[in-house]
């Protein structure tokens, strides 16, 4: 028993049990998303030819994409997208938390919670191409409207457009912008919002100088959530955008997979992470802002 | 008091009740609340005082009745335009922002310059001993530091009526002493009329000018600190304030200017029409005594009015004081009576025999 007591301490700590238990996914992690990583960083920086990738580390790949207007554009369009579909995402989630948080009866609110889940109980995929059935050339609304003789032929804002595609993306991404905003809100003790219109100020402006600040990590949570997965988001610009409206992730596959050139898809996919990173930490910061007051 | 009878009614309840689905919360209050008062609303937990508060701030609706503030009709007025400021039980201090900003809440729509206002709110936080405290953050203050910032929250906007929901029960029983006495000079000086919720009985005898007792939705009884305890209106009210010793009587005639008894233990007595409660009859007429009207007699001293012998059947010792259970004959149950403990006088054991006095003038009947 007390041979080997540094080491049987170090097991009975709580950092020790801690590591043991995390270990498994630890693993998992360092294999599936350290590797590739490493592996995409390290492809970004070789030379990509038809005699195949060589050791070059040169950093000519990452200025092919900075300065390419293909890339540029492609880049931005990913970031107005994911961007409007965030904001729509989010303007759209935040009265539906709202109301169940504030005003469904505390007994029905996990029921609630649960019916908003429904939709998502079918694959992404699947969910896509409802939508293409909805808003395609032939769709549910061009020959609804059409049988109606409201129009005369298709409309074709409705489909292949960047309306569509958020839309698509929006509905997508709802529950994930719900769930956090609606945590947030039940968390605010109700008696705030009273001391705000005790203190004067009517309804509305308690709820913008009360709620909305108090719920604000929760809005946080659903911008990272719902902006960080549609930047790179590749099935709705191929199905809903019809393939004319290629975002980044089209574009890295196009590279990668088409014209097999490795090194640039991969200085593609890291230029895309590091704009995500850089996006995400410009959040966090804003995150811990409105965290600061509300450690208790 | 000579200009008392000038004050004028600043809070008014005309038959309010309230209902909460089959629930009847508030059954008919009738009350007045004067200007500049400390009034106390005392009851157990679920007796409506703190929705009969609510109902003042414009929380709660009411089923039906008046409420008046200032002799306005409150009906349809939202919480946010009522002349009335609470003191959160939970004190409601907003997490986000900071101590100064809380206590300027307030003064949004307020036509002063914005150094005016930064002024008035160091004034506030001096007013509750907080000065030097504008820029911490709220979630760095203790409890006792809360509740502080929620008075000055309130205060700073001059409101005719300031609610105190609770306001110190989560505070240890130091801090809330403390807090007792500073609240009743903090009403001094600004002369706003205080309404507090309150199930402690000491809190509300301490600080209020007037106190209404509330069981089930009723107000049991109105009236200053003195009365309350000395003759309150029923055996219920006597047991919730303090405490007091019940022993069954004999009503032997009852002419309306003097009520003669007989009760088990005591004796025969004349009681004055203020003694006598009517309307508590449930149980048979009983007498009801506090416990300090009761004094053990020792070697040499003479009562000043009756005198009874019991036996020691409990002594409880608290230092200060030491309670004793004294069994007499013919009493069904003994005698509580408490005892100052002064240089000289001794506690005596159990099984002892005692001489008490006692005089008919400290009795109430409850008839």
């Amino acid at each position: 028993m007390n041979r080997g007591s540094s080491s049987g301490r170090f097991r009975n700590t709580e950092a020790a049990n801690g590591l043991m238990m995390v270990s498994p996914t630890a693993i998992y992690a360092v294999l599936l998303l350290a590797a590739p990583l490493i592996a995409v960083v390290l492809y970004s920086l070789m030379v990509d030819s038809k005699v195949g990738l060589s050791a070059g580390l040169t950093f000519d790949n990452y200025i092919k994409v900075w300065t390419g207007r293909i890339d540029q554009a492609l880049m931005l369009r990913s970031l107005t997208v994911s961007a409007m579909v965030t904001l729509v995402t989010v303007a759209l989630a935040y009265p539906v938390a709202y109301f169940v948080s504030f005003h469904v009866r505390p007994e029905r609110k996990s029921m609630w919670i649960f019916l908003i889940t429904i939709p998502f109980w079918t694959s992404y995929l699947i969910r896509v191409f409802l939508w293409k059935v909805i808003l395609g050339y032939n769709g549910v609304i061009n020959s609804g409207l059409m049988n109606l003789g409201i129009i005369d032929e298709p409309l074709t804002v409705i489909n292949y457009s960047l309306g569509s595609m958020i839309m698509t993306l929006a509905h997508a991404y709802a529950a994930f912008a719900i769930l956090p905003i609606f945590v947030s809100l039940e968390k605010i003790d109700r008696s705030f919002l009273e001391a705000g219109q005790d203190l004067g100020e009517s309804k509305l402006m308690t709820f913008f100088r009360v709620t909305l600040p108090l719920s604000m990590p929760g809005v946080i949570a659903a911008v990272l959530i719902v902006f960080i997965p549609t930047i790179g988001d590749y099935v709705t610009p191929e199905l809903i955008g019809g393939g004319k409206l290629p975002m980044i992730a089209n574009r890295i596959e196009a590279i990668m997979l088409k014209q097999n050139d490795k090194a640039l898809g991969s200085a593609i996919a890291m230029t895309a992470m590091l704009i995500v990173a850089a996006v995400a930490v410009v959040f966090l910061l804003l995150n811990r802002r409105f965290l600061k007051g509300q450690s208790k | 008091m000579t200009f008392s009878a000038e004050k004028t009614n600043m809070i008014e309840f005309r038959d309010v009740h309230k209902y909460y689905g089959d629930y009847h919360a508030l059954r008919g209050i009738n009350a007045t609340i004067k200007a500049g008062e400390f009034f106390s609303l005392l009851g157990p937990s679920g007796c409506g005082k703190t929705t009969l508060l609510r109902t003042i701030a414009g929380f709660e609706d009411i089923s039906s009745g008046a409420v008046l503030i200032d002799g306005k009709d409150m009906a349809n007025v939202p919480a946010n335009i009522r002349p009335t400021n609470m003191v959160f039980q939970s004190y409601a201090i907003f997490p986000h922002l900071t101590v100064e900003e809380n206590v300027g809440f307030g003064l949004r729509k307020d036509p002063r310059s914005k150094d005016e206002k930064a002024r008035a709110v160091a004034e506030a936080l001096e007013m509750v001993g907080l000065k030097g405290y504008g820029k911490r953050a709220a979630h760095a203050l203790s409890g006792g530091q809360r509740q502080r910032v929620a008075l000055a929250r309130a205060l700073i906007l001059k409101p005719k009526v300031l609610l105190l929901d609770e306001p110190l029960s989560a505070l240890d029983k130091k801090m809330r002493e403390q807090m007792q006495v500073e609240l009743i000079k903090l009403q001094r000086q600004v002369g706003i009329t205080f309404i507090l919720v309150t199930h402690d009985q000491e809190e509300a005898l301490v600080m209020s000018d007037r106190i209404a007792v509330m069981f089930e939705g009723q107000i049991a009884q109105l009236a200053d600190p003195e009365t309350l305890y000395r003759r309150p209106a029923s055996k219920k009210v006597a047991d919730f304030i303090g405490t007091m010793n019940f022993l069954p009587a004999q009503v032997i005639s009852d002419s309306g200017a003097t009520v003669e008894i007989d009760a088990a233990g005591f004796g025969r007595m004349s009681l004055s029409p203020d003694q006598v409660m009517r309307g508590d009859s449930e149980g048979g007429p009983t007498i009801g005594l506090r416990p300090e009207t009761l004094t053990i007699l020792f070697d040499g001293q003479t009562a000043s009015d009756r005198e009874v012998f019991g036996t020691v059947e409990e002594v409880v010792y608290y230092g200060d004081m030491t309670y004793y259970d004294v069994s007499l004959p013919g009493a069904p149950e003994p005698m509580r009576l408490s005892m100052r403990n002064v240089p000289g006088r001794p506690v005596l054991d159990r099984g002892a025999q005692a001489r008490l006095g006692w005089s008919p003038g400290a009795v109430v009947l409850f008839r």
